[in-house]
């Protein structure tokens, strides 16, 4: 007990001493939590819009100011002519046009239904579709208003409504998945590293050389890497809960434990990369390009499985983190219980005991 | 297994292949003892039936040219890795079933220099006495004795990759034989030090000889090969010669250890 907790003890050293490590550990998550939370998600914040408005009536009046208020958009300008938004779009990376023909607010009085007419830019499709989406919810809103003081059958725009994500929020989509990420890249490092660079330092050799035996050196390895990974979770957590406003719908202790178990898997993953490397420049190649690109392809959180080849599809199915991202899924957002999880828990689990093994292995012969 | 032996006139003979040894001892004990030891990496010959013995408190210096099967027949002499065929026993353990015995027995220094750059003087000596179990109030003792001894005090809190090489290995080895080992086996412990430094680790090796420890050391330098009370010279996973140094110059007509080792080495086919 005293032996493990000296290399407990020397492994958080290492860690503390070396900027590096203490970067990839703490600064990814955080990093990669505010990118994808802020700036790659499908939510649109402050895109700039103009408005062309012949009316000027209080319809449109209103409409805009609706618009304008909404942190979707930014309301760049008024314009007046159809000939300057042109211009506008050119120049300015506008996002969206609306524009109010005259007699706007009359003929929608008189003949119960108006014209208005809303142009997107559309070399971002996503982006595109999202604005034109909004613009259109935020018209009918007005309309469904109008309709309920006067009573009278006003034209209805389509109806548009979004399961789990009303407010057409990127982050719930994405927090999961980089939970996944962040989690297996840090710990398939991490791990990865540190043994490596055992190897590579000469130390390595030593320890085994001690009454140390090598089982414990692996398993003193993965602790303190492992208590790390919880406090990675729960940074991540908190930035998601009060940064991004995830919720956490379903048991905390369930998402730790299953988290817990992701890691592990991790931490073998890492170990299994250090036995077939010699140095750190190659770990952490393998590492990123092995785990990484896997895990942004295939777990769905990125690009949808159903659009995938089936050869793909299958494929995925041996990505741990893919198992993972379905159950975080499952707990955070729809809040369900472990009876709904069990499959993909076993699955996890059953992957996670292969690569223990399989890895422990690699490191005994390698020994021999 | 025979631990002690005493001849008649005190010359103790060491059957090697063709060759007949002896160095003067009247008592001597065995700390190490290969009989034919063999290892085969499928048809490669690493070592090949590497027959020697080590006595207690002696400085046997193991020397053959890069890949000559010197740290493959080390690497089983230290429970590192399992002999294909032959027996040798280590400190008194056998080397196929008593691995965990003979480390917590021996002391080893690597090639590369073994401790962490990362970790400050102090913390290295408290994670190694740790890892070999010494009890706090012992470790606590023995770090300060330690550091007194190597006139490290001012550096005891600083950062070992602060610190000299020389001062590095120096630390090294006084870490490698921290728990008293009953032998240490040091694999090139100087490459790369000027002779000044050099020197001044012999005198540490010597200091721990003095204690007892069993010194069985890799080099290729002949200056310090000439420092060892009897050496061993490796030739293509064979030992071609086991003497002391003054005898196997006189054995090979040579003035210096470095001609016997160039004549034995020069006919080897294997080089890394």
């Amino acid at each position: 007990m005293k032996q493990f907790l000296s290399f407990v003890r020397k492994e958080f050293y290492h860690v503390f001493r070396d900027s590096k490590t203490l970067l990839m550990l703490f600064g990814i998550p955080i990093v990669l939590i505010v990118l994808f939370g802020f700036a790659v998600t499908n939510e649109i914040k402050n895109a700039k819009i103009v408005v062309c408005d012949y009316a000027k009536d209080p319809a449109s009046q209103e409409i805009v100011h609706k618009l304008s208020v909404s942190e979707t958009f930014h309301l760049d300008k008024t314009l007046l002519s159809y000939s300057q938004m042109e211009e506008a779009f050119k120049k300015e990376n506008i996002k969206l046009a609306i524009i109010f023909p005259a007699n706007f607010y009359k003929d929608l009085l008189h003949l119960n239904k108006a014209q208005v007419q809303i142009i997107a830019d559309g070399s971002d499709p996503n982006t595109a579709n999202t604005l034109t989406n909004y613009a259109i919810s935020v018209i009918m809103e007005y309309q469904q208003k109008l309709m309920q003081d006067n009573n009278i059958p006003y034209s209805i725009a389509p109806e548009i409504r979004m399961l789990y994500n009303p407010e057409l929020k990127g982050a719930i989509n994405f927090v999961p998945g980089i939970m996944a990420l962040v989690l297996l890249l840090v710990c398939v490092l991490m791990t990865a590293v540190s043994i490596v660079r055992e190897k590579e330092a000469g130390t390595m050799e030593v320890l085994l050389v001690s009454p140390f035996s090598p089982f414990m050196v692996i398993i003193s390895k993965a602790i303190p890497y492992l208590v790390l990974s919880l406090i990675n979770l729960a940074v991540i957590l908190i930035l998601s809960v009060t940064l991004l406003g995830m919720p956490i719908n379903g048991s905390v202790w369930l998402l730790v434990a299953e988290s817990t178990l992701f890691i592990i898997c991790a931490l073998s993953l890492g170990l299994l990369i250090s036995n077939v490397t010699q140095s750190q420049q190659t770990a952490m190649l393998l590492a990123v390009m092995g785990m990484m690109l896997p895990t942004m392809l295939f777990t769905g959180f990125m690009f949808p499985l159903e659009n995938m080849p089936k050869a793909l599809q299958i494929f995925s199915n041996i990505v741990p983190s893919k198992w993972y991202y379905i159950i975080v899924k499952s707990i955070m957002i729809k809040g369900l219980g472990f009876s709904a999880i069990w499959k993909e828990t076993l699955i996890l689990f059953g992957a996670t005991c292969f690569f223990l093994v399989v890895s422990l292995r690699s490191f005994k012969i390698r020994l021999s | 297994m025979e631990n002690e032996k005493k001849i008649g006139n005190g010359k103790l003979k060491v059957e090697n292949g063709e060759n007949t040894f002896s160095i003067f001892n009247s008592q001597l004990s065995t700390v190490i003892k290969a009989d034919k030891l063999t290892k085969r990496f499928g048809d490669f010959i690493a070592a090949n039936e590497v027959t020697f013995e080590v006595y207690a408190g002696e400085i046997f210096g193991f020397l053959g040219a890069n890949g000559a099967g010197k740290t493959t027949a080390m690497k089983m002499l230290c429970g590192l890795s399992t002999p294909s065929s032959g027996n040798a026993t280590t400190a008194g353990f056998d080397v196929y079933r008593q691995t965990e015995q003979i480390k917590k027995h021996i002391g080893y220094m690597s090639q590369k220099f073994s401790l962490y750059e990362d970790l400050t003087v102090i913390e290295n000596i408290q994670f190694f006495g740790g890892i070999y179990g010494l009890s706090d109030k012992h470790l606590k003792e023995k770090s300060n004795e330690l550091i007194e001894t190597l006139g490290l005090k001012n550096e005891a809190k600083k950062l070992v990759a602060s610190l000299p090489l020389g001062w590095k290995q120096k630390l090294a080895f006084s870490v490698a034989v921290l728990h008293e080992p009953k032998i240490v086996f040091l694999d090139e412990p100087t490459g790369g030090v000027d002779p000044v430094t050099r020197r001044q680790f012999w005198d540490l090796i010597y200091q721990a000889a003095d204690r007892g420890i069993t010194i069985f050391v890799t080099t290729h330098y002949m200056d310090e090969a000439e420092y060892c009370n009897r050496i061993s010279i490796m030739v293509d996973g064979v030992i071609e010669a086991l003497d002391t140094p003054a005898n196997l110059k006189q054995q090979y007509s040579a003035t210096s250890m470095d001609e016997v080792f160039y004549k034995l080495a020069r006919g080897a086919k294997r080089s890394e």
